[in-house]
């Protein structure tokens, strides 16, 4: 249902965008997800084909770009990737771990006439 | 013909919950967003908290459900004020709700806020509200292994309240191994073992609830005297 929201976000911003540069049909959106996100990319497209019905976005393809985890130890420096339920850096064992990137949740931008 | 947008899609949350935490900030409004799964315990602590704490501080009170006001019922003679927010389906609380239910509420007369979110341990994690702080409850049926299964929400929680520890010896909740996982997640956090229905640990939490309400005021003061 998390998705759900992200989504009609998503909708809200592109269409908004849409009739400010007079789109009236949109046939692609580009979507950035970071791994260390937790929305799932197969309820993110669920969400998209099931509320973007009536709108410009109707029929558009929604394409997904998953960036992967980069975790950085604040206690010893050292940096490695994102894994689920990683808690402690692998080098020191160290729980003051500060995530590089993979939290991102963005779109970057769509296509339309 | 290709728009670039680059916009963050929680960022539209994001700013809204930083709205929100200016407004609390400046009226010294201790805030927490209370987070746990359905039937944790988060109204029964409430009551207990709120009635022991009724003669020094104000509560207002935003109530999150997907249906009813039962919760809202149950709070409304221990707080000053309450606003029930029902998501109809929704499976959390964004920073939006909070900002309407706040228009509603005598700011000036509180010393607390409390926002019950909707029971669930995933998606409220990722909602900034405007809160002081999250709390996250986890209660003793619904298993040890919990942290570790939902770490989002524990890594960003300020206190940890482990509920109904009264059940602790008929069940075969890992206490030790649960508050070490918890230190693993989130070293920093407040983890407190109470059960509201026995009264048992209530006092650290009650305590704890304390020591921030005096320090935000405080922080607030110093802030308008500067």
């Amino acid at each position: 249902m998390h998705e759900f929201s992200l989504v009609s976000d998503l909708l809200e911003t592109v269409m908004k965008s849409a009739e400010e540069n007079g789109i009236k049909s949109v046939s692609k959106v580009k979507l950035t997800v970071g791994e260390c996100h937790g929305a799932l990319p197969e309820a993110l497209s669920f969400a998209f084909m099931a509320l973007s019905g009536d709108t410009v976005c109707s029929g558009a393809e929604l394409d997904i770009d998953i960036k992967s985890g980069l975790l950085l130890c604040t206690a010893c420096g050292h940096s490695f990737s994102y894994e689920i339920l990683q808690t402690m850096c692998p080098e020191c064992g160290s729980v003051y771990l500060d995530i590089i990137s993979g939290r991102e949740l963005r779109v970057d931008y769509y296509e339309g006439e | 013909m290709k728009v670039i947008l680059a916009r963050d899609l929680l960022g539209v949350n994001t700013v809204k919950g930083e709205n929100n935490r200016e407004i609390l900030e400046k009226k010294g409004l201790l805030t927490l967003n209370i987070i746990s799964s359905p039937g944790a315990g988060k109204t029964t602590l409430l009551e207990v908290t709120m009635k022991s704490l009724k003669n020094k501080y104000n509560f207002g009170v935003i109530e999150g459900d997907l249906y009813t006001s039962r919760d809202a019922l149950r709070l409304e003679e221990h707080s000053h004020a309450i606003v029930q927010i029902n998501t109809c389906g929704m499976c959390h609380l964004n920073a939006d709700m909070v900002a309407r239910a706040l228009k509603d509420m005598p700011l000036d007369s509180l010393d607390v806020i409390i926002i019950e979110n909707v029971g669930n341990l995933v998606c409220p994690a990722a909602f900034y509200l405007g809160e002081t702080f999250k709390v996250a409850v986890l209660s003793v049926p619904e298993g040890s292994d919990k942290p570790a299964k939902y770490p989002e929400l524990f890594k960003e929680a300020r206190a940890v309240i482990i509920n109904k520890s009264d059940l602790l010896p008929y069940t075969d909740f890992d206490l030790p191994g649960c508050v070490k996982e918890l230190r693993q997640i989130n070293p920093r956090a407040e983890i407190l073992v109470v059960s509201a229905r026995t009264g048992e640990g209530m006092d650290q939490w009650i305590g704890w609830l304390e020591v921030n309400v005096q320090q935000i005021k405080q922080l607030s003061t110093k802030e308008c005297l500067q």
